[in-house]
């Protein structure tokens, strides 16, 4: 527990910090300092849940297990990571004078904030926290949407705060519902909507309430899940933002707000005794997974591109955890690792590759290889990994799924295949021009940090050779929590 | 059930609630940007006294708490700060066309026989927390929703919002008698964040845009222009 309050901690104290120092220099290698220091605190804990199983704190407002432990660790690393590619890419925009000195230290405690909501909301063991957290983390993010103060960027941090802040509404609701559910069976004031006290009593809630209650938690947690049709915001607000922040909004938001849905799921699931959480689930991600392949062809922003494509792979994920059984479920977490590490690499040589050719626009983007190979080849690796090829991890966690549902539902296998295959001509029919080829007049050389994008890619590649032992446990954990058996 | 076989609070309770539903409809129709704001205010004078109303019949006395607090933030200084925006934005006298208000207005009758039909598998639980409140509460919420896809202009539009707030919020009073206390307190500070950024982006808005008509936000496509 004292790992979680450090980490905690240490974020609070980087919002606080980011929000006085106005040397924004300083303030980037402090921020990247910050996130090591939790980054270090999410280890510990990570390492004391493996070892001694769930934590619950004596408050009972934090409560972290074997799931949303993995999601912390990932959270803290890819939070880090993120920061050592901020601090030059940031360097870059102040010298283009896209941003001014106030900007910057609005970004960075943002950043802070951001991280912070997201950890608050994967720790906390209360539902309404939960929510609290996840809108906090919309707010957080809404200034660092506009934060370029075009046109453009306004109207994209206009449309992410009315539609999510819509949507998540409807979770409010959802988990009102809930907790009148909960009064019925629950004694006590006040402890029904700690998870652990619910999920205790899971199978004695009203069934007709919770349906109706999760209805409501889909959409409005599904919206910032970016599922089809309540995604318009995600493509708008990941295209328009600084990159760094779109790489932790694909990475992370995204994942939180399935991670939400999921605990919901294990909680209606019991009082049901029927499939229609998952099936809901499954219908709305395959239609976001079909629209999301189309969509990609049509774009023209390579980020808004991506985009789409972290939609595509949100509704694989969601089509997982939809369809429950050990396999799916672990192919599903499998997938929330990997598509975060190769989607924020990829985000941030994205934005590497929009500073060699000064535009966002695919059609201008040419020859990266040769006027800049780190950059060149980053792109390419990385889009290689996120299309599902082999050896990379995102292969495996495909496979895995696509094992499940042929056992369970061996139409859909049809759909998946299809939606993979056009999502695959989509990317590679952009990326292949941006990459090969000669170099337009005028790109010049960056100061491209690729750490950040090496050691993911890295990361990925070796959990597509072999998955350690340990993380398979943990993963098999996690996965006995949700479903309640296990695969190995 | 007969509303006279109730007691007296419990009536004055259902008769806010109906109070709180219609205060949405006005809400709806309401053309000029400054009545809006004044009409979002009543409904969060409305929304106060069916929570002291409710916290007395309960004997749940915490919920006065959140009584005063909706009554500080959602009368005091959500409509207050509305109203110092759009002094110094200068569109105080602005009218807003509505598109077919009358079709507007019977689909706003539909969103309450549709949330009247959602709330039907809740069983009755207590007089209060009874399929009426609840339905109400979410009728408020839609036609929240419904005022912010009605309107073109970005005021209107945060009224509607908030007024999405109000609604869940009675839905937390009416059904489970408020959410605890640290949640509560949460929603409370995510709301006075989120009116703070609505101010910040009004005059992002303005100065990048030039009007405060939602309209004007084209330029984000799927394709290139």
């Amino acid at each position: 527990m004292t790992a979680l309050a450090c980490a905690l901690l240490s974020s609070a104290f980087g919002v606080l910090l980011m929000s006085v120092i106005g040397h924004w220099r300083s303030a980037s290698r402090i921020n990247l300092g910050i996130n090591v220091v939790t980054f270090g605190a999410a280890l510990f804990l990570a390492v004391g849940v493996f070892e001694h199983g769930p934590i619950l704190s004596d408050n009972k407002l934090f409560y972290v297990d074997a799931f949303n432990v993995y999601l912390i660790l990932l959270n803290a690393f890819v939070g880090m990571t993120t920061s050592i590619f901020s601090g030059p890419y940031m360097a870059h925009e102040r010298e283009l004078g896209r941003v001014g000195n106030k900007r910057m230290r609005l970004y960075h405690s943002m950043f802070q904030c951001f991280l912070l909501t997201m950890l608050i909301a994967l720790s906390t063991n209360n539902l309404g926290i939960l929510w609290v957290a996840i809108e906090a983390a919309t707010l957080a993010t809404v200034l660092l949407v506009s934060l370029y103060r075009t046109h453009e960027s306004i109207e994209a941090g206009w449309k992410y705060f009315i539609i999510c802040g819509v949507g998540i509404s409807q979770a409010l609701f959802g988990t009102i519902l809930v907790y009148f559910a909960a009064a019925k069976t629950v004694p006590g004031h006040g402890d029904g909507l700690l998870w652990t006290v619910l999920q205790a009593n899971a199978a004695h809630m009203d069934a007709g309430v919770l349906a109706l209650a999760f209805v409501f938690l889909l959409v409005g947690y599904g919206t910032k899940v970016g599922l089809v049709p309540l995604h318009n915001w995600l493509p708008d607000a990941h295209s328009e933002g600084p990159t760094p922040m779109s790489a932790i909004l694909s990475g992370l938001l995204l994942n939180v707000a399935l991670y939400a849905l999921v605990r919901l799921k294990m909680l209606v699931d019991p009082a049901l005794g029927n499939h229609l959480a998952g099936s809901l689930m499954m219908g709305f991600a395959l239609l976001s997974f079909v629209v999301a392949g189309i969509l990609l062809h049509r774009q023209y922003d390579v980020k808004r591109m991506f985009s789409y494509s972290s939609i595509e792979h949100m509704g694989l994920m969601t089509f997982a955890f939809g369809m429950g059984g050990p396999l799916a479920t672990f192919g599903g977490l499998l997938h929330m690792i990997v598509h975060s590490l190769t989607k924020s690499a990829i985000f941030v040589t994205v934005g590497h590759a929009s500073h060699v050719a000064g535009t966002q626009v695919i059609g201008k983007i040419r020859g990266l290889i040769r006027s800049n190979p780190p950059v060149g080849w980053g792109l390419l690796i990385g889009t290689c990994a996120i299309a599902g090829f082999p050896p990379f991890g995102v292969f495996t966690s495909e496979f895995l799924l696509f094992t499940a549902t042929i056992k369970a539902y061996p139409w859909f296998v049809l759909p998946l295949l299809m939606g993979l295959a056009v999502a695959f001509a989509g990317l590679f029919r952009n990326v292949q021009p941006m990459v090969f080829g000669e170099p337009p007049e005028g790109q010049h050389k960056v100061d491209a940090n690729m750490w950040p994008v090496v050691i993911h890619l890295a990361l990925v590649l070796l959990l597509g050779i072999s998955i350690p032992t340990f993380l398979a446990q943990w993963l098999n954990q996690a996965t006995i929590m949700i479903v309640g058996q296990g695969v190995l | 059930m007969l509303i006279t076989a109730l007691s007296l609070p419990e009536q004055v309770a259902l008769t806010l609630s109906a109070l709180i539903l219609l205060s949405s409809f006005l809400m709806l129709a309401q053309t000029r940007i400054d009545s809006l704001i004044n009409t979002f205010a009543l409904q969060g004078v409305l929304l106060f006294f069916a929570t002291v109303i409710i916290a007395f019949i309960s004997g749940k006395y915490d919920l006065l708490i959140s009584a005063f607090l909706t009554l500080a933030l959602k009368v005091i200084f959500i409509p207050g700060q509305l109203r110092r925006l759009v002094v110094r934005l200068d569109i105080r006298r602005e009218i807003e066309v509505i598109g077919k208000p009358s079709l507007i207005m019977l689909f706003a009758g539909g969103l309450v026989l549709f949330s009247y039909y959602v709330a039907l598998p809740i069983r009755e639980l207590s007089l209060l927390t009874t399929r009426n409140t609840i339905a109400i509460s979410l009728a408020v919420v839609l036609i929240g929703m419904l005022i912010i896809i009605s309107r073109r202009k970005a005021v209107a539009q945060v009224v509607g919002f908030m007024s999405m707030e109000n609604g869940l919020f009675f839905a937390a009073v009416v059904s489970t008698f408020g959410m605890p206390m640290v949640v509560e307190l949460g929603i409370a500070f995510d709301v006075l964040v989120a009116v703070f950024l609505f101010g910040v982006f009004f005059f992002q808005i303005r100065t990048e845009i030039g009007s405060l008509d939602t309209d004007r936000m084209n330029r984000l496509t799927e394709v290139e222009k």
